[in-house]
């Protein structure tokens, strides 16, 4: 329900702020966000500088790091992702409570990045869990996390609470527990998640050789 | 420092005489020579390099893996003395790099080396000599599969417990998981090509 905004302004003039629950919701929500403490590899250095005093997480709502999955809101994929890790980050992310949100942070989580090809290594973390910022980078700079995060945050904003397109942590039947792939004899077990994303087509045109 | 190798030969063989230890010359630029040691003088070898006062190599640095497929590679960089006979099939090779911290020198490159890359692929664990070699030894034997006899502990330390093979082998062939490349080049290329659908008719 939209808010007159001449309106808004006459009475936040008065001292009365006039703001829709969802708004209100959505801003405590983006201003708070809890990661979760835990790097996987060299990217998780830039992540740790960016909560330092040079760039300051702490000024987005955003320093407070919890060991423990249940009392985070962001899981920060920061770093390679490699086959024998995967499962216990899909696990990790089970076990964070709704609403969750989260950054795949560098080319090796996005993509495998370097060492796509090789025998262990992940190509991309959204193949198990859903990712809603991706951060491009090898190592991404701690701004450019940074900006990651205020993109989350604007994300958020946007949430809708109620009706047919709203967030998934709103609707309940939304879904549960993502499901942990298995280690095979060469591969993880499945080696993607098809509710959560699906290979690309491999399209010809007839030009090519 | 580098370790005078003829000195610390001729010593070893003083001390074991019935170890089989042979002097590799490397024809590089490196000029980094080692010593091929025999499997049942490999634990006493490290044992006498270690506890001998004049020679104290107390640091086992690093172990690594090698696989030679096709024997006559390995001896063009670690050549063997004249008249040796060439091995007959590939072989898995161990290279341990030995320093001395107390005589401040180093490396002293010993190699030990399987029968073959199939079946008797057993190499005698120096753990009890040099604790350092725990998690080394055990990482050859994930990605090479070599078996060290001896072990305390020899499980995969990388790789799951499920998988099999061991990748960094040269006829390691990873399961073909080609889904989609942007800009393919090279090996991947020839990968995509596998998997291009069938060209349209004009």
């Amino acid at each position: 329900m939209a808010i007159d905004q001449k309106l808004a302004e006459d009475l936040k003039s008065q001292g009365v702020h006039v703001t829709s629950f969802e708004s209100l919701i959505n801003w405590g929500r983006s201003s708070s966000l809890w990661p979760m403490q835990f790097g996987l590899a060299c990217c998780a250095i830039e992540m740790i500088a960016a909560t330092m005093a040079k760039y300051d997480m702490a000024r987005f709502g955003a320093e407070v790091f919890r060991p423990s999955p249940r009392q985070a809101d962001l899981m920060i994929v920061a770093g390679t992702v490699t086959k024998k890790m995967a499962p216990q980050v899909v696990r990790l992310y089970n076990q964070m409570a709704e609403p969750k949100y989260v950054i795949a942070m560098g080319a090796c989580a996005i993509s495998g990045g370097p060492f796509k090809d090789g025998y262990n290594v992940l190509k991309g973390i959204d193949r198990f869990i859903p990712v809603d910022v991706s951060i491009p980078g090898c190592p991404p700079r701690p701004e450019a996390l940074l900006h990651g995060l205020m993109t989350l945050q604007k994300k958020i904003a946007k949430e809708k609470l109620m009706g047919s397109s709203r967030a998934r942590h709103a609707d309940p039947n939304g879904p549960g527990d993502l499901p942990v792939p298995a280690f095979g004899p060469h591969d993880l077990e499945p080696t993607f998640n098809p509710d959560v994303w699906n290979p690309p087509a491999i399209t010809r045109d007839a030009s090519e050789s | 420092m580098t370790p005078d190798l003829p000195a610390i030969l001729a010593r070893l063989q003083a001390a074991l005489p019935a170890a089989g230890l042979v002097h590799l010359r490397n024809p590089g630029p490196a000029a980094q020579d080692s010593l091929l040691v025999a499997h049942d003088s490999l634990v006493a070898v490290c044992q006498t390099l270690r506890d001998t006062p004049e020679l104290a190599f107390d640091f086992l640095s690093n172990v690594s893996g090698v696989d030679w497929p096709e024997p006559a590679k390995a001896d063009a960089v670690a050549v063997p003395p004249e008249g040796t006979a060439p091995a007959a099939g590939g072989f898995l090779e161990v290279v341990y790099h030995l320093y001395s911290t107390a005589r401040r020198c180093g490396p002293l490159v010993l190699r030990a080396r399987t029968l073959d890359r199939q079946a008797q692929v057993f190499v005698p664990s120096v753990v009890a000599v040099y604790r350092s070699a725990d998690y080394q030894e055990r990482e050859i034997f994930d990605l090479f599969g070599v078996i060290f006899t001896g072990h305390p502990d020899l499980r995969r330390i990388l790789m799951w417990e499920e998988f099999v093979d061991h990748p960094m082998r040269k006829d390691y062939v990873a399961p073909d998981d080609y889904e989609y490349e942007p800009t393919p080049h090279d090996a991947v290329l020839e990968k995509a090509k596998l998997h291009y659908p069938a060209k349209p008719e004009i």
